[in-house]
């Protein structure tokens, strides 16, 4: 088990540095003209491109210039010309309402996922699985901007149930900042319980038909561990994977929409409105932030896949 | 036979609501088994004879299914038990072991835990108490180094062995009756004779009585004391093992000894089969459902015959074959000659 973990954080060390070369050429040398132009922003004169192209190494070779590419952005000297603000403090400082959001989302999609999809099954076929089918695909197809815009203006706006949108540090006050989370924790979590709960069905109908679940009824052991310790167990393998991949977008502030509806101020955030200005250096530093939650997720994913299921271990 | 009957099952009747109609899988099955006893239940596949072991156990229930008939345990009717009931029966009274034994564990989770499982769900038991048991089970069923191989998982272990966790498993409560469903057709041949081996001692052992459920006749040439011949879900032929392999009154039986290839004969050219097919059980002709493929048949064939005393040579010895017993002995002559039945059993 230390071998395995020893080799999945090297390879995880490998993928980053292949994401970060990546993302360095889909902004920098693919595109063609000038990268300091790029880089500059929407607003800039010639000296500030010059010395943006000097900065950057953009008159040297791409190595070079990877290079301090990649020592701005993990020295936190990355700098944003259009807002003149430091990139990496910025990201900083939306982390924790990215991660606020993420982490409450990814608990309740999965746990509403859990319940639902195992409630689906053992009805399977009945009028009350049909409902949740209904529901689950109603959950799906709702774009997350337009059922958030939705929350917002009846509950939020019409009603005043809830706040309009907004973020409260926890350490300010606790509950405000689980108020304001709530209408996002929904919206977010909606889309994945849909997609989650119907997977989750599908393998459970798949695991209750396989022979040791028999064999766990034939021990005499109750449905309920059963179901918990036998089905649900086996069950909720595929679904690890596909929890770690969206956590980890979600975390790295791939939520882009959900914190824009509901003005978070987070990464995503922070990203939409980079894209919209043509402000590079932000962009370029979240794709490597998103790149990095969803490699160091995946590697996690990969541990507890094999914790879960001894089998991987061997290979 | 007037001896304590530990099970008594009389009627059994399961049916399965498909999509190609209502499928009749037992019809009326029926049999005891007192304390000690090894009934072998053979027949082809799908002549009903796992769903009949399941059923005991209230395997097979699902919204599909219906059942009829008793199934009687030391006086409570397990056809008809809740759900409860038959989980205290379940592993502790009853235990069952499977065909496949590579998919019979849960390959999550490690042997010694599968085992404690079932310990602790019949009783109060400590962890290290169930534990200590595990191994000592492991220990009987032949497994070397027990206390160390407790903590592997399904995938380190081979068929065999894993077939020798599922017996401990299946003993861990000192059941009274042993299912044993088809135990020994995953396994090569010379596993399948220490496993058989196993479980004879083990009834030896503990005095449970064992259903056999198996299609291989030298797996019940080796064990059982009973056989109960079934073809499409009923019983074609009940008697001792000396009765069924050296008396056979039903034609079915004969097709079946007849179709063993035995090493001390000279290879035929073609190894010997039943002609035909079993009926489909959603659509089984009338009377005799062994009659299409039947080459005795005759008229009254069409009428169902009951399952009673014939012409064997005990009062025990029952089948469901219209024909004589006169006629039975000729024509199992000639079925002989005609290599349908092993010469050497041919006569009377």
């Amino acid at each position: 088990m230390a071998r395995f973990v020893v080799r999945r954080i090297l390879s995880m060390v490998l993928v980053l540095f292949a994401i970060s070369v990546l993302s360095f050429s889909i902004f920098n040398v693919i595109p063609g003209g000038d990268p300091a132009v790029r880089m500059a922003g929407r607003n800039a004169n010639t000296a500030q491109i010059d010395a943006i192209r000097k900065d950057f190494g953009f008159d040297k070779p791409l190595y070079v210039q990877y290079g301090k590419t990649m020592q701005k952005i993990f020295t936190g000297d990355l700098i944003s010309y259009s807002s003149r603000l430091n990139v990496v403090d910025e990201i900083k400082k939306d982390i924790p309402r990215t991660f606020a959001l993420a982490i409450g989302a990814a608990i309740i999609w999965m746990a509403f996922a859990i319940a639902l999809g195992l409630f689906s099954a053992m009805r399977a076929g009945q009028f009350s699985d049909r409902v949740l089918t209904v529901l689950a695909l109603v959950g799906i197809s709702m774009p997350v901007f337009w059922f958030g815009a939705l929350m917002n203006y009846y509950l939020g706006f019409k009603a005043g149930l809830f706040p309009n949108g907004g973020y409260v540090p926890i350490a300010e006050s606790p509950w405000q900042w689980f108020y304001h989370l709530i209408m996002p924790w929904t919206a977010l979590s909606i889309l994945f319980i849909g997609v989650y709960s119907r997977i989750l069905r599908g393998n459970v109908l798949d695991t209750i038909n396989d022979d040791y679940v028999r064999t766990a009824r034939a021990k005499g052991l109750p449905e309920r561990q059963v179901l918990v310790k036998h089905v649900l167990r086996n069950s909720l393998i595929p679904i690890v994977t596909l929890w770690g991949l969206d956590f980890g977008a979600v975390l790295g502030g791939g939520a882009i929409l959900t914190e824009t509806v509901f003005d978070l101020q987070g990464v995503g955030q922070y990203a939409f409105e980079a894209i919209g200005e043509l402000d590079q250096p932000p962009v370029m530093a979240i794709t490597i932030f998103a790149a990095f939650f969803i490699v160091l997720l995946n590697t996690i994913v990969d541990i507890v896949y094999a914790a879960l299921d001894p089998r991987i271990r061997l290979s | 036979m007037s001896a304590e009957r530990l099970l008594e099952v009389d009627g059994l009747e399961v049916s399965f609501q498909t999509e190609e109609g209502l499928v009749h899988a037992v019809d009326g099955v029926s049999f005891d088994l007192g304390p000690g006893e090894i009934l072998a239940v053979v027949g082809e596949s799908g002549c009903g004879k796992s769903v009949t072991a399941m059923t005991l156990l209230g395997l097979t229930r699902s919204p599909n299914s219906r059942f009829g008939g008793t199934a009687i345990y030391r006086g409570t009717e397990l056809v008809g038990a809740s759900d409860d009931e038959l989980r205290k029966i379940r592993g502790a009274e009853i235990a069952m072991i499977f065909q496949d034994p590579m998919t019979s564990l849960n390959p999550v989770h490690r042997i010694g835990d599968q085992i404690v499982e079932q310990i602790r769900a019949h009783g109060p038991v400590t962890e290290a108490v169930a534990m200590e048991r595990a191994i000592e089970l492991l220990e009987r069923v032949g497994i070397p180094r027990a206390r160390e191989r407790i903590r592997s998982y399904p995938h380190e272990f081979s068929g065999g062995m894993r077939q020798r966790v599922m017996i401990a498993m299946a003993l861990s409560c000192d059941p009274s009756v042993l299912i044993a469903d088809e135990p020994t057709t995953a396994l090569d041949v010379t596993i399948q004779a220490q496993i058989l081996g196993r479980i004879r001692d083990l009834r030896d052992e503990t005095g449970a009585a064992v259903i056999l459920v198996t299609h291989d006749l030298g797996v019940v040439a080796e064990i059982a004391d009973r056989v109960a011949v079934m073809y499409a879900g009923r019983i074609v032929e009940h008697g001792t093992l000396d009765e069924i392999f050296y008396d056979p009154q039903h034609p079915y039986t004969w097709g079946l000894l007849g179709s063993i290839t035995r090493v001390d004969r000279p290879r035929p050219t073609r190894l010997p089969a039943i002609g035909g097919l079993p009926p489909s059980l959603a659509d089984r002709p009338e009377g005799c459902h062994f009659r299409p493929r039947c080459p005795h048949a005759f008229a009254k064939c069409t009428e169902t015959p009951d399952l009673e005393f014939r012409g064997g040579k005990t009062p025990d010895h029952i089948d469901r074959c219209w024909l004589d017993p006169e006629a039975k002995r000729k024509l199992r002559v000639v079925d002989g000659q005609t290599g349908l039945m092993p010469p050497d059993r041919a006569t009377a």
